[in-house]
């Protein structure tokens, strides 16, 4: 039986072939070698992200969320919520923080649930998985099963905005969060302690609606690693990562720049360094291959295979 | 629309910040507001905003209802967060704002074509489809929002990009026939069509058409 066990809320761009399939691949081998069991809520829904407030009102975002948490109180009840994704992870606190704040909040939220047969209890809690890996495991514990260490690979941790704010991680500033270097170094990575881009927004869904603006974010963030000596990118967000190597190319094409910065998950870091293949680590999944960890991934360990 | 701004202009008269309390999320919030101005100076496309985020509650204040609700500047909100973590008073201030974006598209007062508008319309749209979202269908609808011509053309600027994604397997060609969903999609869009209604009712609305309430 695995040590641990969470309810699973994948998201809609972790789904097979979306825009961060990669990042779910990544994390369900990380969780293996980590005896760590993640049970997909049965028919989970999306979130709303944080972008779809023309279109909706606040009680209809809050339904989808607390449809998610009544599906996993009814189907997996007793465990953590767990999120890959910022903005999932992030729209479900907020709807928790809220129903638990307003009762009329609540019994709207469930009158509108009942439709649908369900109802929302309060008590769930949501995670993000990088919680459930720094506190329910601690650094130690994400230590033990590296068999590849990262040596040499030089990353610059990249937050970015929604695993960082308003929530964030527990016990971390929100100007400086410690917790992506400690994991990079955990897995015997380099982390670049000076990065000034750590936490600056990529854009986010605006990147879609307003590109040239969101690039320029994204350039900084890019330019910022370079100038730091970075060979990877690492994120723990799946829009961070899309935007930031998925624009490159543009940015590219309009200034005549030459970035080609690699950009990967902690999750990755993590599958490589616990022995994963290419394909279980998801390093088959990126448009500016990031090199370094392919090469690890590939290189076969004495005494291991 | 434009009813529901007369019925609004006659309900509140020159009391442009006692509307905002009572018809905008987290609107109660802006009287707290102390003029500091480090949203301004935290937000990330704050060089672009006509107006900052201050600047917004300072409007409300002098009862600038007009130029408030028809400002882009709420339109540029990344949900970056910056602004409402560093706020000294602890605003919501990026819940305000969207506040603000999605009263001033109720009442027909938004800008017309404000790409952010039209963006968030499009993933509401696309996510209450079938529960989740059609990343493929998504990108489509956004880059064909201002007409055909210029679809295939931002299309065609973006192909390799399109082809890396496909090659690293983040982008299925097939979405375009078979959207990922969930099974009780029409349990789903019951709930929020029944949130609309209750919404409707406790701010004394009349209910939005939406794809999922007919």
């Amino acid at each position: 039986m695995a040590k641990r066990e969470y309810a699973f809320y994948p998201g809609c761009s972790s789904q097979l072939r979306g825009s961060a399939a990669n990042y779910l691949v990544s994390v369900e081998s990380m969780c293996e070698k980590l005896d760590i069991k993640m049970t997909q809520i049965p028919d989970w829904n999306c979130c709303g992200a944080s972008i779809s407030y023309a279109g909706s009102s606040e009680l209809a975002r809050h339904v989808l969320s607390a449809r998610n948490f009544a599906l996993s109180d009814k189907h997996l009840p007793g465990q953590d919520v767990v999120a890959t994704c910022a903005a999932c992870w992030l729209g479900g606190r907020e709807t928790i923080e809220k129903l638990d704040a307003s009762s009329q909040l609540l019994a709207d939220t469930n009158e509108a649930l009942k439709e649908a047969g369900l109802q929302y209890k309060h008590g769930t809690e949501i995670r993000h998985m990088v919680e459930v890996l720094v506190e329910d495991l601690g650094y130690e514990e994400l230590g033990k099963p590296v068999v590849k260490p990262l040596d040499g690979v030089k990353v610059a941790g990249y937050v970015g905005c929604q695993t960082n704010r308003p929530f964030g991680i527990a016990g971390e500033s929100f100007e400086n969060p410690m917790y992506l270097d400690k994991l990079i170094e955990t897995v015997g990575g380099e982390p670049m302690s000076k990065y000034e881009e750590k936490v600056s927004c990529c854009g986010g869904s605006l990147a879609f609606c307003e590109p040239e603006k969101a690039e320029k974010q994204i350039k900084n963030i890019v330019e910022s690693a370079y100038d730091n000596g970075a060979d990877i990118i690492c994120t723990p967000c799946p829009l961070c990562q899309a935007n930031v190597e998925v624009y490159q190319s543009e940015i590219n094409r309009k200034q005549g720049t030459k970035l080609n910065m690699p950009v990967v998950y902690y999750s990755q870091l993590l599958s490589v360094a616990y022995g994963g293949t290419l394909k279980e680590a998801g390093l088959d999944g990126h448009i500016i291959q990031p090199k370094k960890l392919q090469d690890i991934a590939v290189k076969v360990v004495p005494g291991k295979r | 629309m434009g009813d529901m701004d007369q019925q609004m202009l006659d309900k509140y008269r020159n009391n442009f910040l006692h509307e905002v309390e009572e018809k905008v999320d987290d609107g109660d919030w802006v009287k707290m507001c102390m003029q500091c101005g480090v949203c301004a100076g935290s937000c990330t496309f704050g060089p672009d905003w006509e107006h900052t985020p201050q600047k917004i509650f300072m409007m409300i204040r002098a009862g600038k209802r007009e130029e408030v609700l028809t400002s882009s500047s709420m339109w540029m909100c990344t949900s970056c967060y910056n602004c409402m973590v560093r706020c000294p008073r602890e605003l919501p201030i990026t819940h305000i704002m969207h506040g603000l974006a999605s009263y001033a598209h109720r009442l027909g007062l938004a800008p017309k074509n404000q790409p952010t508008r039209d963006f968030s319309l499009i993933f509401w749209e696309n996510c209450t489809k079938t529960g989740r979202v059609n990343e493929l269908r998504m990108t489509i609808s956004v880059y064909f929002r201002e007409g055909f011509i210029s679809g295939v053309k931002k299309m065609w600027t973006l192909r390799n990009i399109g082809r890396g994604l496909f090659f690293a397997k983040r982008l299925n060609p097939m979405e375009l026939f078979v959207s990922h969903g969930c099974k009780d999609k029409d349990g789903l869009r019951r709930a929020l069509k029944k949130a609309d209604e209750i919404e409707a009712r406790r701010r004394g609305y009349a209910v939005q058409p939406r794809g999922y309430s007919s």
